[in-house]
């Protein structure tokens, strides 16, 4: 291997210590190389501003490259020519070298992002490892149908692999969202070129080493990190690419789509933006409902496609209530996110920091309450204190738009069907929340919200076997579950005549 | 104390030395039948004692059926996740790697197929297949139907509970992971008993089972008798579903005693009188080895041997000729040595069952083309024998032999042949070896069995469904449709407004 270069990073904190190594340059068909144009970033750690390392960033000339390489390993030693129980093994082999490098990958995402080291190590990574064997367990398992016709012929589907699939990944959740896309497209068969974002490409880069080590032939997995209007918008372009997978905002998703549509009616699927409501009625279990509440808006610094953004409260526990969820917001503690009882990091960049404070500025002037905090905290790194809003209207910027901060909007509502239609008198469509112990209305409400995710009694929790992905312009396509190898196959129809003469 | 098997293998294919327990598997622990008696295993190359494993009775089923039941009801069925069991199921399957070639040594020794073999189809198939059952263990989904706005329905595929599990002989291992691999997946817990002739590998899975960190009582093993132990777990009230793969006749017997139980489940997969129908345009040489290998594998022991081999008139000399040949060249000899191709058969029993099943051919007027005689002085060894010159109404056209006996038919009429092939009372597999489309995929279609190959044969895969059409068995197994024989259905309807 000619000149690959790695760099080390020592972690010193009190619930991490070792040094970790990962690559800096683009991963393509099997080696680490530099890119065309020897573009660099240099990564910054949002919890102190400093930087942490510089890493290679590609643009179109390295997305060409991939995309061949991608092709390549699919016409030759992928696709249907590496059966399903091959490409199980491989991503078995895969999950077991991701636990195996559990905390050096946290480290590693919780330095990137800002996120804690223990919300990296006790979620995104097992969900990771996760995903990686729920996928495995497909691989083989791709089945079409036989279908009944008459007697002089016979019809049956085929569920092959696209091709070559692009995967554009945002930098909230960089190592779970691509693997979200991998694992499936790998199961089905595809070739892969991936692009992480270029603000939190060390756990893919990481990452690559494994796919290397669990000896997936070369070409199939490439990852090239870059800018999205260079590299992300030469993926949607590429007339090699068969399929775009992309997890980011809903601005950049109608990128995606015009990109795809103006190039090769390459396929796509969209897992964009939300302003998830969670509703809470009189007869919910308050103390739960608060708790849950919390973790839907705060839980990873509120930088959450499904965040429950809009919390609306009936009338009857509305005062019981706030006083709670004010309380437990206050009590959150946020700071450098390798101390071990830090709930919130610093928000990813300078960028997102003046966004969020942005919106925070905007519903006081249109004369929210700010019930709670409001303001930078601290004086180093992009820290927001947890904020709460009260007496919002539904025009309110911060009750419309997504905000991907820890900011709350809390409403008081009377009536089943009057917050019914305000829950759904949004753009989005991803998730919603509905608390309460009546069965009927339980399902009547979570039956009722124009959203992909329903939870009843609870929020954010994640599943597996259950798919998810937005209505209305959340977006299109499904992540998780069975239904997300919809995404990664072609469905081929062979009509055999055995006896049908002209 | 149940004792250990120790053993010391030194052979040209495997040297290695072995040391387990020998007592039934139950609830985690490896004990004495409660009547204190021991089986004996036999060396089928030589016939004499290999050791001995302990003999389970009825009274030791019940113990196993209280485990079962206790983990049943609170370490595994809903207790434990799918990707709970997948993670388990998979733990089985890296110990299993890891002890490959000596489950294959343990295998050929006490079954008397080659190692080769055993380790490339036996223990390599049984991995697969427990891997692939992994795989859907988390996947085990029901549906929601849309009936009306005030309802909401919705099916939950749940697992059944205890199930009891009769395997057979021929392939030991092989049908111990085909049986486990789905009843795993689904959330059932097992009372497995192998056969009294080739408990060894069995046995040595218990332990892999123990290394896994299964609970104890999810499987239970326990080696006996048919009428003994095999009864007890068929006619069991406690037992919801019995899973069973040998003869026909003894599967009559399991589907009576469920009927005259609790009515439980019953999955059978018995026997057969495959055909295999070969045509003038069928590649020839491919022909001949699919036919040699669709007979002669496993000593003719498969319940899917291609035993009818119908041959159209134009290529029969030709074929038959080439047959023969192919059928000189495979070796029969010790199962540990690297070129042998044909082991003995399982038993004396078996031995003496397929000698007189020849003999009855000779008496019959059949002619021998090849073989016809035991092969060596020692052992239960029989030369691959071919019979040609037989009457559709000849026992060994019609009954199932279950050795290395193939009898070749001369055919001239498509349709007719369809017939004759169609004319048993058995329906498990069928092969058709053609180059012509239609011909290929109508015949196929026509022949009335639950495998058809087109250009193969004995081809299986972990993914695709295998089973019998008529007295060869009930149900499936492999693929996604095993699922079915191991979950229970519960339609749940909730009504949200319907008021009466």
């Amino acid at each position: 291997m000619a000149s690959e270069s790695t760099y080390t990073y020592q972690f010193d904190t009190a619930v991490y210590k070792g040094a970790v190594t990962f690559p800096t340059q683009l991963f393509i068909n099997g080696e680490f190389v530099d890119p065309v144009n020897k573009g660099t970033i240099d990564l910054i750690n949002p919890a102190t501003c400093k930087d942490i390392a510089r890493v290679s960033v590609g643009d179109c000339e390295d997305i060409e490259l991939a995309a061949q390489a991608a092709r390549a390993a699919f016409k030759e030693h992928w696709g249907l020519k590496a059966p399903g129980a091959a490409r199980s093994k491989l991503l078995h082999k895969l999950a077991d070298l991701v636990d195996a490098n559990t905390d050096q990958i946290a480290a590693l995402e919780a330095l990137n992002v800002g996120k804690t080291f223990h919300a990296a190590k006790a979620q995104d990574l097992p969900i990771t490892s996760s995903v990686l064997r729920y996928y495995a367990g497909w691989a083989d398992k791709i089945q079409g149908k036989s279908i009944q016709t008459t007697p002089d012929k016979i019809g049956f589907t085929r569920h092959q692999p696209i091709g070559v699939v692009g995967v554009i990944v945002p930098w909230n959740f960089p190592l779970s969202t691509l693997i979200m896309k991998l694992a499936p497209a790998l199961a089905c068969g595809n070739t892969i070129v991936a692009k992480p974002s270029e603000f939190t490409p060390l756990s893919a880069l990481f990452l690559c080493t494994l796919i290397r080590e669990a000896g997936f032939p070369r070409g199939v997995v490439n990852i090239v990190p870059g800018y999205g209007d260079t590299a992300g918008q030469a993926v949607g372009e590429s007339m090699i690419i068969d399929k775009v997978a992309f997890t980011g905002s809903t601005l950049t998703g109608r990128k995606i789509m015009e990109a795809a549509a103006k190039s090769n009616l390459k396929k796509i699927s969209l897992e964009l933006g939300g302003k998830s409501p969670s509703i809470i009625f009189d007869d919910a279990d308050i103390d739960q409902a608060v708790k849950w509440a919390i973790n839907g808006i705060f839980m990873n610094q509120g930088e959450l496609c499904i965040a429950g953004s809009r919390i609306y409260v009936q009338a009857g526990i509305y005062d019981d209530f706030l006083q709670k969820f004010t309380e437990t917001a206050q009590c959150l503690s946020v700071g450098d996110p390798f101390s071990p009882d830090t709930f919130q990091g610093p928000q990813i960049s300078e960028r997102q920091f003046e966004r969020v404070m942005g919106y925070i500025k905007s519903g006081q002037e249109d004369g929210a309450t700010l019930r709670l905090g409001g303001e930078r905290h601290g004086t180093e790194g992009y820290f927001i204190q947890p904020t709460v809003f009260t007496e919002c209207t539904p025009n309110m910027k911060i009750v419309q738009e997504e905000i991907f901060g820890p900011v709350a909007a809390i409403m008081k509502f009377s009536a089943e069907e009057e917050v019914i239609e305000q829950a759904n008198n949004t753009t989005y469509g991803l998730a919603c929340s509905v608390y309460t112990k009546d069965i009927d209305r339980a399902m009547r409400v979570a039956s009722n919200i124009e959203a992909g995710t329903a939870w009843v009694n609870f929020t954010n929790w994640p599943d597996l076997g259950l798919p998810v992905g937005g209505f209305k312009q959340s977006g299109a396509g499904k992540d998780l579950g069975e239904d997300a190898l919809e995404n990664y196959t072609n469905v081929k129809a062979v009509h055999i005549n055995i006896g049908i003469k002209i | 104390m149940p004792s250990a098997f120790t053993h010391e293998f030194n052979t040209p294919a495997f040297k290695g030395k072995v040391s387990f327990s020998t007592g039934l598997f139950i609830n985690g622990q490896f004990l004495d039948g409660s009547d204190k008696t021991t089986i004996d295993v036999i060396n089928p190359t030589n016939g004499k004692v290999i050791t001995s494993v302990s003999e389970g009775t009825p009274k030791d089923v019940d113990l196993a059926v209280d485990a079962a039941h206790a983990a049943f009801d609170t370490t595994w069925g809903l207790h434990a996740p799918g990707a709970q069991r997948s993670i388990l199921m998979s733990k089985l399957v890296a110990i299993m790697e890891k002890n490959a070639d000596e489950l294959a040594a343990l295998e050929a020794l006490d079954n008397g197929k080659t190692f080769n073999w055993a380790r490339n189809v036996d223990v390599a198939g049984s991995i697969d297949c427990i891997r692939y059952y992994a795989g859907w263990a988390d996947k085990v989904t029901g549906q929601v139907q849309e009936t009306t706005e005030d309802k909401l329905t919705y099916t939950r595929h749940e697992p059944i509970g205890v199930v009891g599990q009769i395997i057979p002989w021929n392939f030991p291992l092989l049908m111990m992971a085909w049986k486990l691999g789905p009843a795993l997946a689904c959330g059932n817990t097992i009372i497995l008993k192998p056969s009294e002739f080739t408990p060894l590998t069995a046995i040595r899975m218990c332990h892999l089972i123990n290394e896994a960190g299964f609970p104890p009582g999810v499987v239970n093993v326990i080696s006996g008798y048919g009428n003994t132990v095999g009864n007890a777990i068929s006619s069991h009230m406690r037992i919801e579903k019995v899973a069973f793969t040998g003869s026909t006749l003894v599967g009559r017997k399991i589907m009576e005693s469920a009927a005259k139980s609790n009515l439980k489940n019953v999955t059978l997969e018995l026997g057969g009188k495959s055909p295999n129908i070969i045509f003038d345009d069928a590649d020839l040489e491919q022909a001949v080895n699919w036919a040699a290998f669709g007979i002669f594998w496993n000593h003719g022991q498969t319940c899917c041997a291609g035993s009818r081999i119908y041959v159209q008139e134009g290529i029969y000399d030709e074929f038959l000729k080439r047959f023969t040949e192919k059928t000189r060249s495979l070796k029969v000899g010790d199962p540990f040595a690297p070129d042998t191709f044909q082991g003995p058969q399982v038993s004396e029993i078996q031995f003496n069952r397929i000698m007189s099943y020849i003999e009855s051919g000779k008496a019959a007027g059949a002619k021998v083309e090849i073989g016809g005689e035991r092969h060596g002085t020692e052992g239960y060894f029989i030369k691959p024998t071919i019979f040609t010159n037989v009457d559709p109404s000849m026992k060994i056209v019609q009954e199932e032999i279950f050795g290395p006996v193939g009898v070749v038919i001369k055919f001239k009429d498509e349709e007719d042949v369809i017939k004759q092939a169609n004319d048993t009372v058995y329906g498990l597999a069928a092969a058709v070896f053609t180059q012509n489309l239609n011909r290929a995929i109508n015949t196929a279609h026509k022949l009335k069995a639950g495998t058809a190959w087109i250009n193969c044969v004995n081809s299986l895969h972990s993914n695709v469904p295998f089973g019998g059409f008529k007295q060869s068995g009930i149900g499936r197994e492999l693929g996604e449709y095993a699922l079915a024989n191991y979950t229970a259905v519960k339609s749940v309807h909730v009504n949200l407004g319907h008021r009466m």
